[in-house]
C-alpha cells in the first residue's frame, strides 16, 4: 500500500455562496421514469427508477399524473396557500415588533402542506414539521387560535407551555410538534401500524426536512415501515437548505432523497413540490397504496426555502441573496394561479380581491388575539405550568406550586 | 488585554488550539461557513480551512460517534451540539462509548473529545432550547462536565478540556454569551464590558478542570452554583443581605470537593442553586456530599433551589427560572437556624 496516494478528507461545499451566481445544475428536473404513473399496486421492483425522475403536472402537456381536480378545489387550494403566506408574513413582522419570541415561515413551500391536507382524509393523521402550517390553514383551523398560541397568551390552547408555532391539533389530523427535529417520524409509522392492527381505515403521513434525514429517526422509521408494511406516507421536504447547510451535507451530492427508499424495498417518488397538482397526485397514489394494504411510500418533495430558516438567521450570510429568484421550479402560488387563469377559472382581479379579503380577515384575527395579549403581556394562569406533567400531579408539583404561592 | 464576551472567548480558545495543534478539528451543525447559530465558530473555517472547521449532517449520534472514532485515531475533535437539548440522540455514544472506551480496552483506545454545547434558559427558548442536562452526564462515570460562568474561565477551561485526554462535556450557558445575566430580567441588560472576567488574554492559557473559584468569601452560608446561576447567586445574596461565601464550581466532574468542604466547615450552612429541575438534579449529589462530609458543622438543613419539576415552559420563563428572589428566600430560611 506504500505507493497509494496520501488520503485527503472531503467536505462538501455548495456550488454558490454569497456574492456568487446562484446555481442549481446539480439537480435534475427531468420527469424521467416518473413520466409514467404506475399502477397503484405495481410491485416495488418495477418502480426503482422513479426516485431519479420528477413527478410534474403543471406546465406539462397531458401529464399522466394529472389528478383532474375540479376548479373549485384548485381555488380552495390557492386560497389556503395565499392565506398561509400572508399569515406567515404578518406573524413574522409581529416577531420583529417584539410580540413573540420566535417564528418560522414556509414561503415557497406552501403547496406541500396545503395539497396534502386537502388530499388526505379527516381520519388520517399527519406528523408535521414546523414548516407545514398550511395543513392547519387548509383545514380551516382558527387563525386567531394560531396567533394566540404564537403569543403564548391567556387563550393559547397549549397553555403557554410550547414555543410559538409548535402546535398540536388532534381534531385537525395534526400531531403535537416539538422543537427537536425528526423525532416524530417514527411515531407516524407506529400510528399507521396501530391503525392496521385495529383494522381501521386511517393512514398516517410523516414529514421530515431533507437535512433531518441524517438523523437515525429517519432510517429507523423507514425500516419499521418496510418491515411491517405500515400504511404510511413518509415525506421528505427537500427545500435545499437546513439552516445554513446545503442539501449536500445531508448526502444529496450522491443521490436523491427519494432514492433512499430503494434500500428499504419501498417505493420512492421524487415530486415537484412547488406544483400543487403533482403534490396532490403523488399523495393520492401513495395513499391509495397504503389504503390497499400495500404499505409505505417515501416521497421527496423538491422545493426551495425562500425565507430564512427562522426569525433567528439571516440567509444572505450563507447563500446568494438572489438564489430564491433563480429557483427553477418557481413559486407554487404563482404557478397554480396561472394554471387557473389559463383554464379561464381565475383572474388577476379575483386574485387581488381574494388577497384583500384574506388580509382583512387576518388583520381582524390578529387584532382579536392582541386584545387578549402578546407574549409577556398576557399568559395563561401560572398554575398551568404545573399541569399535565403527569395525568395526576405528584407531590413534587403540588408542593412546588404551593411554594410559588399559586 | 482585549475585552471579550463569552462567544468571543470561546472562539478565541478554538482559534488558539486550531492554530497550535493540527490534530484539533471543529465540526457540528452549521458551524462551518456560517460560524454556528450563536456565531461561536465565526471565521474559523475561513482562517483554518475547510477540513478544520466544517458542517456536519443533522445527526447528533453521528457527530459524536465520528468524533469518538477520530479521537481514538489520535485527533482531538471538538464537536458542537447546537443546543444541549439535542444532545440526547447522542446519549448512547457518550454513555456507552466515549465514557468507557479507555476502561474497557484497558487503555488501548480512548476518546479525547470535547463536546461543546450551549445550554440553559432565560431566553424564551421553550422546552427544547432551555434545558440544563448536566446531572445526567455527571451520573456517568468516565465523562467530565465543565460549565464556565465568565469569558475568562470559558476560554481557559475550554483549552484545558481540549488538552484533556478524556471526554469532556463543555456546557456553555447561552444566557451568559453576551453579558453576566443575574436573573433580574426586568432590568437593563448588562454586557461583559467593564467586567474584570471579560479581560481575556489573546494567547494560550488554561484554567484547570476540577478547581472551583471562590467568587465571594463570606462567613454565614456557603452558596454552591455554576454557569448562569453564579451571577444569579450574587444578586440573590445581595437581596438577602447575608454574608455568603459563593463558590463557582466551574466543573461538576471533576468536582472540587475540598473547596466545598472547607467552606461549609467554616460557614455551617449550605444552599445549592441550579437551573435544572430540582428532583434528581446535581444539587442532590452536592447535598449528599456536604451532608456526609460536613454533618457535624451544619447549623441548618441544606437547601436546594432549582427549576420546578416540570418541562421548561415558554410563557412562564420567569416563573420557572430560579431567580435571585427564590435564592434569597432560601438564604433567609437557612439563616433562621442559629
Ligand atoms: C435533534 C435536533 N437537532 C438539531 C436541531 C436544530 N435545528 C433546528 S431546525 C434544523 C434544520 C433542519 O433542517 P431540515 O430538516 O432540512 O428542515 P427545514 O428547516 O429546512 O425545513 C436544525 C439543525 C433540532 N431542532 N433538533
Amino acid at each position: 500500500m506504500t505507493d497509494s496516494p496520501a488520503l485527503s478528507l472531503y467536505v462538501p461545499e455548495p456550488l454558490a455562496r454569497p456574492g456568487e451566481a446562484p446555481r442549481f445544475d446539480h439537480l435534475s428536473f427531468a420527469a424521467g421514469a416518473a413520466e409514467v404513473r404506475p399502477a397503484v399496486d405495481a410491485p416495488e421492483h418495477e418502480l426503482r427508477d422513479m426516485p431519479y425522475g420528477l413527478v410534474r403536472v403543471l406546465g406539462e402537456t397531458a401529464s399522466a399524473w394529472d389528478p383532474v381536480l375540479d376548479p373549485e378545489i384548485l381555488r380552495q387550494g390557492l386560497r389556503a396557500m395565499v392565506q398561509t403566506r400572508l399569515f406567515e408574513d404578518r406573524l413574522f413582522r409581529a416577531h420583529r415588533q417584539g410580540k413573540t419570541s420566535f417564528f418560522m415561515k414556509s414561503t415557497g413551500e406552501e403547496a406541500i402542506g396545503v395539497a396534502q391536507s386537502m388530499a388526505l382524509g379527516a381520519g388520517d393523521m399527519c406528523f408535521p414539521t414546523y414548516r407545514v402550517q398550511g395543513w392547519l390553514i387548509a383545514r380551516g383551523y382558527s387563525i386567531e387560535t394560531m396567533i394566540n398560541q404564537i403569543y403564548s397568551n391567556e387563550r393559547d390552547p397549549l397553555k403557554g407551555r410550547q414555543l410559538p408555532i409548535l402546535y398540536s391539533a388532534r381534531e385537525y389530523g395534526f400531531y403535537s410538534l416539538s422543537g427537536n427535529v425528526g423525532s416524530r417520524f417514527g411515531h407516524a409509522v407506529g400510528w399507521a401500524m396501530a391503525s392496521a392492527y385495529r383494522g381501521d381505515r386511517g393512514i398516517a403521513l410523516g414529514y421530515i426536512g431533507e437535512g433531518t434525514t441524517a438523523e437515525g429517526d429517519f432510517h429507523e422509521a423507514l425500516t419499521f415501515a418496510s418491515v411491517y408494511r405500515a400504511p404510511v406516507i413518509l415525506a421528505v421536504t427537500n427545500n435545499q437548505w437546513a439552516i445554513s447547510s446545503f442539501s449536500g451535507i445531508a448526502g444529496a451530492e450522491r443521490t436523491t432523497f427519494a432514492a433512499k427508499a430503494l434500500a428499504y424495498g419501498i417505493p420512492g417518488l421524487r415530486v415537484d413540490g412547488n406544483d400543487f397538482l403533482a403534490v396532490w397526485a403523488a399523495t393520492l397514489w401513495a395513499a391509495a397504496r397504503a389504503r390497499a394494504n400495500l404499505g409505505p411510500t417515501l416521497i421527496e418533495f423538491v422545493t426551495y426555502r425562500v425565507a430564512g430558516h427562522s426569525t433567528s438567521d439571516d440567509p444572505t450570510k450563507y447563500r446568494p441573496a438572489d438564489e430564491g429568484s433563480h429557483w427553477p421550479l418557481g413559486d407554487p402560488i404563482e404557478r397554480l394561479k396561472e394554471h387557473l387563469v389559463a383554464l379561464g377559472e381565475w383572474s388577476g382581479e379575483r386574485h387581488a380581491q381574494m388577497e384583500a379579503e384574506l388580509t382583512e380577515a387576518l388583520r381582524e384575527a390578529q387584532r382579536a388575539a392582541e386584545a387578549v395579549g402578546t407574549l409577556g403581556k398576557s399568559k395563561p394562569s401560572v398554575a398551568e405550568m404545573f399541569e399535565g406533567v403527569f395525568k395526576d400531579p405528584d407531590w413534587r408539583v403540588i408542593e412546588q406550586r404551593r411554594e410559588l404561592g399559586i | 488585554m482585549p475585552v471579550m464576551n463569552m462567544i468571543q472567548a470561546i472562539n478565541s480558545a478554538l482559534d488558539v488550539k486550531l492554530a497550535q495543534d493540527p490534530d484539533v478539528l471543529v465540526f457540528g451543525e452549521d458551524v462551518g461557513y456560517f460560524g454556528g447559530v450563536f456565531r461561536v465558530t465565526d471565521g474559523l473555517q475561513a482562517k483554518h480551512g475547510l477540513t478544520r472547521c466544517f458542517d456536519a449532517p443533522i445527526s447528533e449520534g453521528g457527530i459524536i460517534a465520528t468524533a469518538i472514532g477520530m479521537g481514538a485515531y489520535g485527533l482531538r475533535p471538538v464537536p458542537e451540539i447546537q443546543f444541549a437539548d439535542y444532545i440526547l440522540p447522542a446519549f448512547d455514544q457518550l454513555v456507552s462509548e466515549a465514557a468507557r472506551l479507555r476502561y474497557r480496552s484497558n487503555g488501548e483506545f480512548w476518546a479525547p473529545i470535547t463536546v461543546r454545547s450551549p445550554y440553559g434558559g432565560g431566553i424564551f427558548g421553550g422546552q427544547t432550547h432551555s434545558q440544563s442536562p448536566e446531572a445526567i452526564f455527571a451520573h456517568i462515570t468516565g465523562l467530565k462536565t465543565v460549565i464556565p460562568s465568565t469569558p475568562y474561565d470559558a476560554k481557559g477551561l475550554l483549552i484545558a478540556a481540549i488538552e484533556d485526554d478524556d471526554p469532556v462535556i463543555f456546557l456553555e450557558p447561552k444566557r451568559l454569551y453576551n453579558g453576566p445575566f443575574d436573573g433580574r430580567h426586568d432590568q437593563a441588560l448588562k454586557t461583559w464590558m467593564g467586567e474584570p472576567a471579560a479581560d481575556v488574554p489573546e494567547g494560550h492559557y488554561t484554567v484547570p478542570l476540577g478547581k472551583a473559584a471562590i467568587v465571594r468569601s463570606g462567613t454565614d452560608v456557603t452558596v454552591l452554583a455554576y454557569g448562569t446561576m453564579v451571577h444569579v447567586a450574587k444578586a440573590g445574596i445581595e437581596d438577602a443581605g447575608v454574608d455568603a461565601e459563593l463558590i463557582d464550581l466551574r466543573s461538576i466532574v471533576p468536582l472540587d470537593i475540598d473547596t466545598i468542604v472547607a467552606s461549609v466547615a467554616k460557614t455551617g450552612r449550605c444552599v445549592i442553586l441550579h437551573e435544572a429541575s430540582r428532583f434528581g438534579g446535581f444539587g442532590g449529589e452536592l447535598s449528599a456530599l456536604v451532608q456526609e462530609r460536613c454533618f457535624w458543622a451544619l447549623k441548618s438543613p441544606i437547601e436546594r433551589v432549582g427549576g420546578w419539576d416540570t418541562p421548561y415552559p415558554h410563557a412562564f420563563e420567569w416563573d420557572y427560572f430560579p431567580g435571585p428572589a427564590r435564592l434569597a428566600k432560601a438564604l433567609a430560611r437557612t439563616m433562621e437556624n442559629r
